[in-house]
């Protein structure tokens, strides 16, 4: 009673996609069921054996895990709103009959290309030491330097700075959204009188809300994750300030040998991960209404 | 007048967005004095002396070592991923099988599913199979298509290609893999471009996975060969040295991006990859 008709052409078995498909589904048990499955079971184990949510209920009452959730959602909320704003800014700016615009877009996608290269760390760290280039810049402007390293404010504003620094990415995105929006609406709008702001919100916005939202969601996951900036620009310091959750994960692993410690946090990191997502989705789906 | 108003404000946006880069380049040429005495990045005159110690580096090896050693890690795991994720995309753009709905969620959800999650479980892995300190943890898993994003643009791309080219193949007696070669593939080549570029990218700019799964210095790619010097040098006279190692270090990824820009630009907005 269940036979359903598989389209396809004619002498394809059923079974030919799922051949196709077979190294995915190893790779996809291998190293993500897997290793999701055993973080979990990992996670509740500690030095003796079988520990039961010990770890769990541990890392809930620990100063270190509290605190690197608290700088892992302040970085999250900080960075990418931000970014998002100035990739959607430029990309508007860039979506004009301009000259050059080619090379514009170029120059600000090298920086996401070169991205989490170690080099781009270096180099960050050489232009926020106390005589770098931006203290002296800070200084020809009048202002006082600041203590990037020292000031635990000022040290995630460094990181976050290097990571909005890399907002071709999702610029490129965005670009490629206006181009597929029709140009008789904008012309339309004008007919009727719409300013130029209000067509951004009641034109330019709704057409591409759901890249807007695949941007939200991509860059959230990726700054709830980060890891490299923090542990090689500040080492997480001033006293942990700056310690992502990503980073903790690592030193409980390799600096303490805490195994279950580490996957039970990542497992926790994952969580919250999804929580947050779940929330941007809900809350996207309200405004998405609004706008209707 | 608003268009040279836009103009000028992205030319100023853009000269800032490039002059940390500038400066890096100019300063591995300057005095260590005059690094941090001016912000004009460029040098007074240039030596070139800080590239000859950059190239010896800190450790017993060479950049020329690791940079041999990045490309035994590079070149399988871009192969591997061009040619697992073509076929996958090819099973689910042009076929229908059982559970075909619930794979792509998988895949989808394998997208969204944070590395750093994974990661340690990987580890421990690796290291029950003894295989920790080689290459294999790191270009392996490219093997079955774990990169889900490559998969997800292929489909997309394949679904741009008309069926009767297929149909076409298979009346003239290609069978399902002929066709995937010979017919469809030429038609995918930007996107076949984009996606080895960003998987050389990636495992250029890699960091923390073969922090965790390479131990030994003699096989540390360059990522890791440049933070031992930078935790070795620290403020000393040596950080011209290091700062001549991070320009070396970007060479690979700019030649590439360079190469392949055209088609790679194409690619990249057709599928909405993210750097």
């Amino acid at each position: 009673m269940n036979t359903r008709k598989y389209l396809n052409p004619v002498g394809v078995s059923k079974y030919t996609g799922l051949l196709l498909i077979l190294p995915f589904i190893i790779g996809a048990v291998l190293f993500i069921i897997y290793p999701f499955i055993c973080s979990f079971i990992v996670g509740m184990t500690d030095r003796s054996g079988f520990a039961g949510f010990d770890n769990f209920r541990n890392m809930f009452k620990s100063k270190d895990f509290l605190q690197s959730a608290g700088v892992t959602l302040k970085y999250t909320a900080l960075l990418v709103p931000l970014k998002l704003t100035v990739s959607l800014l430029i990309a508007l700016l860039l979506n004009t009959e301009l000259k050059y615009i080619g090379v514009f877009r170029t120059v600000f996608y090298i920086p996401s290309i070169l991205g989490a290269n170690l080099s781009v760390i270096i180099m960050w760290q050489y232009l926020f030491t106390s005589e770098g280039l931006v203290n002296q810049l800070l200084i020809n402007a009048g202002l006082s330097p600041v203590s990037w390293y020292g000031d635990h404010d000022a040290a995630l504003f460094m990181i976050v700075l290097l990571r909005l620094w890399e907002f071709g990415s999702t610029m490129v995105i965005f670009l490629a959204a206006l181009r597929d929006i029709p140009k008789e609406l904008y012309e339309a709008a004008k007919v009727d009188g719409c300013g130029s702001i209000r067509a951004f919100f009641s034109i330019t916005v709704p057409q591409i809300k759901n890249v807007i939202f695949v941007n939200l969601i991509l860059q959230t996951i990726a700054a709830m994750q980060e890891f490299n900036a923090p542990y090689m620009l500040t080492g997480g310091g001033p006293l942990g300030k700056t310690r992502t959750v990503g980073m903790l994960i690592y030193e409980e692993m390799f600096t303490y040998g805490n195994e279950g410690m580490a996957n039970a946090i990542s497992w926790t990191l994952f969580v919250m991960i999804a929580a947050v997502v779940a929330a941007l989705y809900r809350l996207t789906a309200r405004t998405r209404r609004d706008i209707q | 007048m608003k268009k040279l108003l836009t103009f000028t404000f992205l030319f100023v946006l853009g000269a800032a967005t490039l002059y940390p880069l500038l400066w890096l380049i100019g300063a591995s040429f300057k005095t260590n004095e005059e690094i941090f005495s001016s912000i004009w990045f460029m040098p007074e005159k240039l030596d070139w002396s800080s590239y000859r110690n950059a190239w010896q580096t800190v450790t017993p090896y060479d950049m020329g070592h690791y940079f041999i050693n990045t490309f035994a890690i590079i070149l399988p795991k871009t192969v591997f991923a061009v040619i697992s994720s073509v076929i996958v995309a090819y099973g689910f753009a042009r076929f229908d099988f059982p559970l075909k709905k619930f794979f792509f969620a998988l895949l989808i959800c394998g997208m969204l599913m944070p590395s750093i999650v994974t990661i340690m479980p990987r580890y421990l892995m690796w290291n029950k199979l003894r295989l920790i300190d080689t290459y294999i943890p790191l270009t392996l898993p490219s093997l079955f298509a774990e990169e889900g994003m490559f998969v997800f643009i292929l489909v997309q791309f394949f679904k741009g290609i008309p069926r009767e080219f297929d149909d076409a193949a298979r009346i003239d007696g290609c069978g399902t893999l002929k066709t995937l070669i010979y017919v469809l593939v030429p038609c995918i080549r930007p996107a076949i471009v984009s996606i080895g570029v960003f998987t050389f990218l990636w495992t250029m700019n890699d960091f923390l996975e073969p922090l965790i799964m390479i131990h030994s210095v003699e096989k540390y790619p360059l990522s890791l060969a440049l933070r031992l010097s930078v935790d070795s040098t620290g403020q000393g006279y040596e950080q011209r040295k290091v700062i001549a190692m991070s320009v070396i270090g970007l060479i690979p990824s700019v030649a590439v991006f360079a190469l392949a820009q055209k088609k790679f630009v194409s690619g990249i907005t057709a599928g909405g990859l993210t750097g």
